[in-house]
């Protein structure tokens, strides 16, 4: 197997509030091939957005990488300088939000905005700045992109926005991309749409895509391989197929039974139980188990991740058991 | 935009018209200015005869419309005290006010806001706790007392700068202005300072409150996450995200300065309007304070109108009549 072009590994993001120490990530291992697309899921507040954040090295104080590493392209980007992590954002990595209507600069040109992302890591004359953001909007759908460079994001629908967004993304023709929830804003139509672009951007260019989403559906529809994060933590990753049909976990059971394309018509859709926990509050072992309809007095120590490279589960009761374990 | 510019005219006319009735009523309503003018052994005669000539003994309805036509006709009256045209006498000492005035908002926004943005920007940092507790000083502390401190400290314990009055002129455009030579500076510099403290103040909270909520949106995070410098991002996306309610506050803070410097100039002898109207006041000069209030209204309602133009140019949402 060639290197991958994203290895992380025992990544851990707290947040140091003064009501207590927030272990908003902790020991998160995943790779990422090139040309991959990893979805990441996870219910709001399960990590997966400041696993997303640290990978650029974004993560808002009080919060800070405590430990673990990052390796993109070979580069370590755990401790590296403030200046050498910026010339690294937008150009071997970069990122896309959840809504374009707040990440765009609603006073600059949809041009500025984007020559100010290019000479953020080149020169560049005006005239070739436009010329390659005109090139990039129109890789991305958008029509008549040379004119619509003098417009503002308010005159750009949703769904456009969005493309502008995913445009600046690509103008370096990063190596990873991690996209957070970038279609949770958009009318379901308009999702489809840009989820079609995306797959069709990410295996043109190359590049990888890291899909975060509280949205299984979405997630089985574009990516090859899922990881699913429940209290700062992967439960349970492997290829998306295998995952949907023969979950280990019982959160990842959890999620697909409430799905509603997946209950038959008319039953009560299942739930999982509680809510998810506090993240201040975690309980001893595995924080799933008050949940957790399989959990047994063996739960309250936290399970290790059991498995192979391709497919993992963090669970002392898996649902399914991989060969090795049935022996 | 034509439509726009047109709509704000119209009601800027408006305010005019209905700002000129008030002032004329309200004047109207305060002290007779006939005991001031006429002394008190006067014949009856002499005074049926001065009411006539000032036209005081017309009713007021009559009063006010020969009044709005003399404004219209660019006659604002005679000073009762001074004897000379009011829009004159005005004239005269209102370049000293609007160069006092210029340079103290100008000066206190030019330094006001980037502190404003580094306070807002580093906020747990020793700087901007610094900052910030001068911007408190220079809220809380009257000016009346800053203005005495800054004469005694620079003009009588140190003798570098003069402690009042305004310095040598230079015409420009057929009007006197003392920012022109180094003399008219020396005298500018401490009430210029005295009056741009406390919009100095106002400047930094505002850009610093306007900073802190822009850092935290994802406009800057997706601005970061595409390598933008911390340097571009302040220049670019902050700057232009709070200028609009900095602008506003400008355009009040100047209209404001420009009326009411009445304080600083009286601690300095600054020869300017503030002065005019509170004498005016003092001695019931009736055609001064009524065209005097006439005047800073149309100032404002000017201002204002300028301000909102300048909204227009800056935040593309707010122009109309262009298609999306």
């Amino acid at each position: 197997m060639t290197e991958p072009v994203l290895q992380v590994s025992a990544l851990s993001t707290h947040f140091f509030t003064k009501a207590g120490v927030v272990r908003a990530v902790e020991g998160v291992s995943f790779s990422l091939a090139r040309g991959e697309v990893l979805g990441l899921v996870g219910e709001s507040g399960s990590g997966k957005s400041v696993t997303g954040f640290s990978l650029l090295g974004l993560v808002d104080p009080p919060g800070r990488i405590v430990s673990g590493s990052i390796r993109l392209e070979g580069r370590e980007l755990v401790g590296l300088p403030n200046d050498e992590l910026r010339d690294v954002r937008g150009r071997r990595i970069a990122m896309v939000f959840q809504d374009p209507m707040m990440t765009l600069n609603p006073v600059l040109t949809i041009e500025r905005q984007m020559r100010l992302a290019i000479l953020a890591h080149e020169r560049a004359s005006p005239r070739a700045a436009r010329a390659r953001s005109a090139e990039a909007l129109t890789r991305v759908g958008i029509p008549d992109a040379a004119r619509r460079l003098d417009d503002y994001p308010h005159q750009f629908s949703g769904g456009m926005r969005q493309r502008v967004a995913i445009a600046i993304a690509l103008l370096h023709r990063p190596a990873v991309i991690v996209a957070d929830e970038p279609t949770t804003a958009l009318d379901v139509s308009i999702q489809a749409q840009i989820l079609a672009e995306m797959a069709k951007l990410v295996s043109e260019l190359g590049t990888s895509l890291i899909w975060i989403s509280h949205d299984l559906a979405v997630v089985s529809a574009l990516s090859r391989r899922i990881a699913v994060m429940y209290a700062g933590r992967i439960v349970e990753e492997g290829p998306t197929a295998v995952v949907l049909d023969e979950p280990r976990h019982p959160y990842t059971r959890g999620l697909l039974d409430s799905l509603p394309s997946r209950a038959e018509p008319g039953r009560e859709l299942a739930q999982i139980p509680g809510s998810t926990p506090s993240m201040l509050r975690l309980p001893e072992g595995c924080p799933f188990r008050p949940r957790c309809p399989r959990a047994s007095p063996a739960c309250t120590v936290m399970p290790e991740p059991t498995g192979d490279a391709v497919r993992r589960a963090r669970c002392h009761h898996p649902l399914v058991l991989t060969p090795a374990e049935a022996v | 935009m034509l439509g726009f510019i047109i709509q704000r005219v119209l009601q800027a006319m408006l305010v005019m018209a209905v700002m000129s009735a008030l002032v004329f009523i309200g004047v109207y309503a305060v002290g007779n200015p006939i005991d001031v003018l006429i002394s008190p052994d006067a014949t009856q005669d002499i005074r049926t005869e001065t009411i006539a000539r000032y036209g005081l003994d017309r009713p007021l309805y009559e009063q006010y419309f020969t009044f709005v036509g003399n404004i219209l006709s660019g006659d604002m009256g005679r000073s009762f005290v001074f004897g000379m045209p009011v829009l004159q006498l005005i004239m005269q000492r209102l370049p000293a006010t609007l160069e006092l005035t210029l340079v103290a908002v100008i000066g206190a926004t030019l330094a006001g806001v980037p502190l404003g943005i580094y306070a807002g920007y580093r906020p747990q940092s020793p700087i901007s706790k610094t900052i910030m507790a001068v911007s408190i000083l220079g809220f809380s502390v009257p000016t009346f007392w800053i203005g005495l401190i800054l004469i005694l400290f620079f003009a009588v314990h140190l003798g570098w700068l003069p402690a009042g009055s305004r310095g040598a002129t230079r015409s420009f455009l057929g009007v006197e202005w003392s920012v022109l030579t180094l003399d008219g500076w020396k005298h500018l510099v401490l009430p210029a300072t005295n009056l741009a403290l406390f919009k100095l103040a106002m400047m930094i909270r505002l850009s610093r409150a306007g900073t802190r909520e822009i850092m935290l949106t994802d406009t800057i995070k997706f601005a970061r996450a595409a390598g933008l410098s911390e340097w571009t991002i302040l220049r670019q996306h902050v700057l232009k995200l709070i200028s609009i309610p900095i602008v506003t506050v400008f355009g009040l803070e100047f209209g404001s300065t420009l009326a009411f410097a009445v304080v600083t100039e009286t601690i300095f002898s600054w020869p300017g309007v503030g002065k005019l109207i509170i004498d005016s006041i003092a001695q019931l000069d009736r055609p001064v304070m009524v065209a005097y209030l006439i005047l800073i209204a149309f100032l404002f309602v000017t201002i204002n109108l300028t301000v909102d133009l300048v909204y227009a140019l800056l935040d593309p949402r707010l122009r109309r009549g262009r298609a999306a």
